[in-house]
């Protein structure tokens, strides 16, 4: 146990405080190759017969890469082509301190087997350990230490018979350390000859990074913008007020305006107006930057003119016009303005987008115009320009020198042609950072062996209900059902009532990879014509599917109920249930409707149907809301799955059956939890609006005449239902829709953590998800709680940790918020495709809202929200009157006002292939010299239509 | 910048060490003529001086005094220079008369005071040199020191610390694990008979854990048992061998 181990003392001093760190060195460390006779060791790593070719090293060889290799050229390394890689414990936590993104990515490499790298300790083999000699800097120690392991490792290799022709080779970009290298007798290459040696793999090259050795740089060309402020100027800075710390938002219209959003809790200085291609001085969307403010008499106000950036050329001269034009635009009351002095953190990802191919023909560098328009174009270089051109691709930025107009990026993958759906549904899952790449094996490895059965270890603490008449009520096509319920009379003359929710937790257990992949996930994402499962299918579709005719395990809640729907008793338990039927909710409506049906599963559904109506109303008494928003379903053409009509969901009773219950089954979790968890309980709560964001709708409502009160929930939800307009049926649902744009945000929080529960939507004191764990995380845990909560399972430590539980509320919370944005642009995506093959068509709706230079049209046949616009650029400015009291637009002779009724022209506008969108005109009323005549049989599909642009 | 890794995905700590190994252990018993037991030991960075008077008639008050034993008493102590910052430490702070009480009922546990009733034993330690682990140093120091002065125990007593990171169980913490603040287990054994004569938790772990750290504990402690007997023995070879000098001359 206690090898000889010589002892070293390591002596750090930082500040004033003396450190004094053991430091052991080792001889059990391995060299992890497969082909060594000295080391004794159970999992090597390294290939015996490492191939690659290469023209610069044509025997087999190891790479050796050093720090700044691994800091920025981690995509190269990430190509499955390059195998075989040492990667030094020093190298490692030089990484480690300064990229933490890296890090973790040169750890999910280090796991992956196929890649064969392998992580050498040198830092504390006997061999290898280097102390730091006086005067010499760490960054020199830490080059020399890699110098003599690499040293060490060719001389090791060389014992061995088998692997004596193999050679490592270190792989730097510095020019130094790599002449001293050649100088002790390693073969030492720069990343970029390296790479280019490969002669088997040409398409490596563009995937490089060029990070080129500044100095050269900042000789030729002009420099375009001043120096960034190192990082401890900036914290000085910041300390004395002198700079302000804050968000870079740039903005979306105008490529030479940002606005920062000052960190802090200071009432002034909050938002700083940032114009100027000097001023921006490099800066990026979401950057945390350092700002200096102007002085009072440079301060300008917002323009807004849009702007974008079309110039492929390093043309400064433009640029300053282009500038000028934004200061010509002043009159109203200007606000702080500044200028970035320094970047305090870059927050660059991988950015989706397409090539913009360089006019000269030959050249190898192109610019990368990012589908997101707050992101600068990108210059990148590649060879393979023609091919990339009209596809989808994703770049990476390595950096922005100060002589270079565009950052400087290296192209990492192509995602395919742009347009395509499969492109597209990719481009928006990337964007709204979804994860959606297949289940690893590891994750996979922890499902059930099939054929799964259910074994007596898994009925201890379960009972069984598999005589219950239960069934399920879905939307048509739904395969991952997670719920089930049933009703019945029990003998005293109360009412049984049993909500069945699929028991996933008892088939992800905690900790394990299965668990940590959808407690990353965290929900399951319904695209338009895809799903991306939280859980592997096998139990999203099967076995924690509530299928009938099958026995199936499931959390169940069961009340015992009087006829006047008062819960008696409430009863939680594991079970197994067999599903008797698994309806759509038109085939459970028609059963409850049709006199002559009397089977169980009728009768069952009938008493449900009773028992929910009076607890939705007791829930509407109690000031629950609701509201409403367009939903659409497409429906799709069965061989190019290319959407053929729309269609609005349509509510049944049924549907409204079975939400109450699980409501009420949340809201009876939440409290059993709460009660026995009051610090872990993982709960949901929805505040309530500040009063001032009700006033579009108050104003509205009185320009119809409507009286809206918000004072509390209940106001509302009553004025609501008042709300009805003669001869205007659709009024109230527009008020409602109205109402929900008002809501804030519902949130997953810890119940440690917070003190505020209420849930103002539902009016409930308590809430939390327990009804679908199969697509929503929060759900598992709430499950596990329970289990917990009732004994039928034990608690494990992440469980017990509110920090913990407060982290996985915030992931979740950030990947429910992009699982909705990506529903919505899969939606806009899909109408556009409907659209594209539908031509032009005309359509009646309704102003949802009134601005300034346009109105909103809601059309509720498609459940399609547009904007028509009223000031063009290249048409003569018609006469606009706005009033933001009532509100009304008043365009040339016609009065627009929040709902009325209009009529429009809606149109797929093509003429800017990545950012493709649905354009509105207006058809009536008419409006001479605003109203489109344009004959409506000339446009075809797809073609682009006169160029329009939004002001 | 991030902070410190404490365990890399290698499974090398910090220093180098792997989960289960103990720092280098050095110890010498013997070092002090004039007390009764006297031992000095390193366990890496940690320093400890051990030293024993007794048994012998109670002193101060006699209402001290137990009719069927022997009273043990025990005075821990950090020296002004055992850390990195030089500092005054006044007897009785709350600290070190916790650790006080901590040994006296780990010592009380494992030497036979029934063989000595009416008198007391007085075990003093002190920490040269703090570097994590301070109590079970001091239990190991005076283990020695105890055996050093002859007074008859049920068997060594030796302890040593374990913590929890990364879900992993990890044995006799340093000072920069032990300020991660993670959960920390002392553990002192009497190695033989497998009993515990002491042992301290701090910070939260949750129950599924506990037998894994309690095991690396224990491990722990039996190879610190391995060590401390092989000094006792070296020890005494040296004893005998200097008596049979003396005879032979």
């Amino acid at each position: 146990m206690l090898k000889s181990k010589t002892f070293m003392k390591k002596t750090r001093s930082g500040g004033i405080l003396k450190i004094v760190r053991e430091h052991y060195l080792r001889d059990d460390i391995t060299c992890g190759c497969k082909g060594c006779d000295e080391c004794q060791q159970e999992r090597a790593i390294l290939e015996l017969e490492p191939i690659l070719e290469s023209s610069l090293c044509t025997t087999a060889h190891y790479l050796l890469p050093d720090t700044n290799v691994l800091l920025h050229q981690i995509d190269i390394l990430e190509d499955p082509i390059l195998k075989n890689v040492i990667l030094l414990q020093t190298v490692l936590q030089e990484v480690r301190s300064r990229s933490a993104p890296v890090y973790k990515r040169i750890k999910d490499l280090l796991h992956n087997p196929d890649k064969c790298f392998y992580a050498f300790t040198n830092e504390h083999h006997r061999e290898t350990y280097l102390e730091q000699e006086q005067g010499e800097n760490a960054n020199d120690r830490n080059d020399r230490a890699i110098r003599t392991a690499t040293k060490w490792y060719n001389k090791h290799l060389k014992k061995s018979p088998k692997m004596a022709d193999v050679q490592v080779i270190l792989i730097t970009n510095d020019r130094r350390n790599k002449e001293k290298a050649v100088e002790e007798g390693i073969v030492a290459y720069t990343c970029e000859e390296y790479i280019k040696s490969l002669t088997a793999n040409p398409e490596l090259v563009d995937r490089l990074a060029c990070v080129n050795d500044e100095k050269n740089e900042v000789e030729s060309g002009r420099l375009i913008f001043a120096e960034h402020l190192p990082l401890s100027k900036l914290q000085q800075g910041i300390k004395s007020g002198a700079y302000l710390q804050g968000t870079f938002r740039a903005s979306r219209d105008n490529y030479l305006e940002a606005t920062v959003w000052v960190h802090g809790d200071s009432a002034e200085n909050k938002e700083i107006i940032v114009q100027g291609l000097r001023n921006l001085n490099r800066a990026m969307h979401e950057d945390i930057v350092a700002v200096q403010l102007l002085d009072k008499e440079n301060w300008v106000t917002m323009s807004s003119v849009v702007l974008q950036d079309e110039g492929d050329s390093d043309d400064i001269e433009s640029v300053e016009e282009k500038e000028k034009m934004l200061k010509t635009a002043v009159n109203s009351v200007k606000k702080p303005s500044g200028q970035v002095v320094g970047i305090i953190k870059r927050n660059w990802r991988p950015y989706c987008g397409m090539l913009s191919k360089s006019q000269i023909k030959e050249s190898t560098r192109h610019l990368f115009t990012p589908a997101e328009r707050r992101i600068p174009r990108i210059r990148i270089e590649t060879r393979q320009a023609s091919t990339l051109e009209g596809q989808r691709i994703i770049v990476a930025v390595d950096g922005w020198p100060r002589n270079s107009r565009y950052p400087n990026g290296h192209f990492v993958k192509s995602l395919g042609t742009a347009g395509d759906k499969e492109t597209e549904t990719e481009v928006l899952l990337l964007e709204h950072d979804v994860p959606h790449q297949p289940f690893s094996q590891a994750v996979l490895s922890f499902l059930p062996k099939m054929p799964w059965t259910i074994t007596p270890e898994d009925m201890k603490n379960r009972i069984d209900l598999r005589h219950l008449y239960v069934c399920s009520v879905d939307p048509p096509g739904c395969t991952d059902i997670d719920d089930a319920l049933h009703c019945r009379e029990l003998e005293n003359g109360t009412l049984e009532v049993g909500v069945h929710i699929a028991d996933v937790s008892h088939f992800i257990r905690p900790g394990n990879a299965l668990d940590q992949e959808s407690s990353n996930r965290g929900t399951t994402v319904y695209l338009c014509d895809k799903r991306i499962d939280m859980v592997p299918e096998l139990l999203s579709s099967n076995l924690c599917s509530l299928r009938s005719n099958v026995d199936r395990l499931a959390f169940s809640c069961i009340w015992e109920v009087d006829e006047n729907a008062n819960i008696l008793n409430t009863k939680f338990t594991k079970s197994v249930i067999n599903s008797k039927a698994s309806l759509t909710y038109a085939e459970a409506q028609m059963r409850i409707d049709s006199p002559n049906m009397n089977d169980e599963i009728t009768q069952s559904l009938r008493l449900l149907n009773k028992l929910a109506k009076i607890l939705k109303k007791r829930r509407i008494d109690n000031g629950a809301l609701t509201l409403s928003s367009p939903e659409v379903r497409f429906h799709m053409d069965s061989e190019t799955h290319d959407p053929i009509d729309l269609q609005t969901k349509e509510l049944k009773e049924t549907n409204s059956m079975v939400e109450e219950f699980m409501l009420l089954a949340n809201i009876s979790v939440a409290q059993k939890i709460y009660d026995e968890f009051s610090e872990y309980a993982l709960l949901r709560k929805h505040p309530s609006p500040p009063p001032a964001n009700y006033d579009i709708l108050v104003k509205a409502a009185k320009s119809k005449n409507l009286d809206i009160k918000t004072d509390s929930a209940k106001a509302l939800a009553d004025s609501l239902d008042k709300a009805e307009s003669p001869g205007f049926p659709y009024m109230n649902t527009l008020l409602r829709i109205l109402a929900t744009r008002c809501m804030m945000q519902a949130v997953y929080f810890c119940s440690g953590m917070d003190n505020d529960f209420h849930h103002y939507g539902l009016a409930s004191p308590i809430y939390t998800h327990f009804t679908s764990p199969i697509r929503r995380y929060a759900d598992i845990i709430v499950h596990r709680l329970l289990a917990v909560a009732v004994g039928a399972d034990s608690t494990y430590p992440d469980l017990t940790d509110k920090h913990k539980i407060a982290d996985i509320c915030k992931n979740i919370n950030f990947r429910h918020k992009m699982a909705q944005y990506s529903q919505r642009a899969s939606v806009a995506f899909h109408t556009q495709l409907f659209f594209k093959n539908r031509g032009i068509v005309n359509e009646e709706g309704f102003i949802l809202f009134v601005r300034k230079n346009a109105i909103v049209v809601l059309i509720p046949k498609f459940g399609l929200e547009g904007t028509v616009f009223f000031e063009e650029k290249d048409k003569k400015k018609t006469n606009l009157v706005f009033n933001d009291e009532v509100p009304f637009l008043k365009v040339e002779n016609t009065t627009f006002h929040m709902f009325d009724k209009v009529k429009v022209k809606i149109s797929l506008d093509a003429s800017n292939i990545q950012h493709q969108k649905i354009r509105m005109a207006l058809v009536e009323p008419e409006i001479p010299g605003v109203t489109s005549h344009e004959d409506i049989a000339t446009n075809t599909n797809g073609e682009p239509v006169p160029k329009k642009s939004k002001s | 910048m991030a902070g410190l890794e404490l365990l890399s995905d290698q499974g090398y700590r910090v220093d180098g060490r792997k989960a289960g190994e103990l720092r280098k252990i050095r110890a010498r018993m013997g070092v002090f003529a004039q007390a009764d037991g006297s031992a000095y030991i390193e366990q890496g960075n940690t320093k400890a001086l051990a030293v024993v008077y007794g048994p012998h008639e109670i002193r101060g008050s006699r209402s001290k005094m137990l009719h069927d034993r022997s009273v043990v008493n025990c005075q821990y102590s950090m020296a002004t220079f055992s850390t990195g910052e030089r500092k005054r430490r006044p007897h009785g702070d709350r600290k070190s008369s916790e650790m006080t009480l901590h040994l006296k009922q780990t010592f009380e546990a494992a030497i036979l005071t029934q063989l000595y009733p009416r008198s007391q034993i007085d075990i003093y330690v002190q920490i040269l040199q703090a570097d994590g682990g301070n109590y079970c140093t001091c239990v190991n120091a005076a283990t020695l020191a105890v055996i050093d002065a002859g007074i008859p125990m049920r068997d060594y007593v030796c302890a040593s610390s374990a913590g929890f990171i990364e879900d992993t169980p990890l044995a006799d913490l340093s000072y920069v694990e032990e300020a991660a603040g993670g959960p920390q287990l002392a553990l002192a054994l009497l190695p033989k008979s497998d009993q515990i004569a002491l042992l301290e938790m701090n910070s939260r772990l949750h129950e599924d854990h506990l037998e894994r750290v309690m095991d690396a504990a224990s491990k722990a402690c039996k190879d610190v048992y391995a060590v401390l007997d092989q000094v006792v023995r070296e020890h005494l070879q040296e004893l005998t061998t200097l008596l049979g000098d003396r005879t032979a001359a």
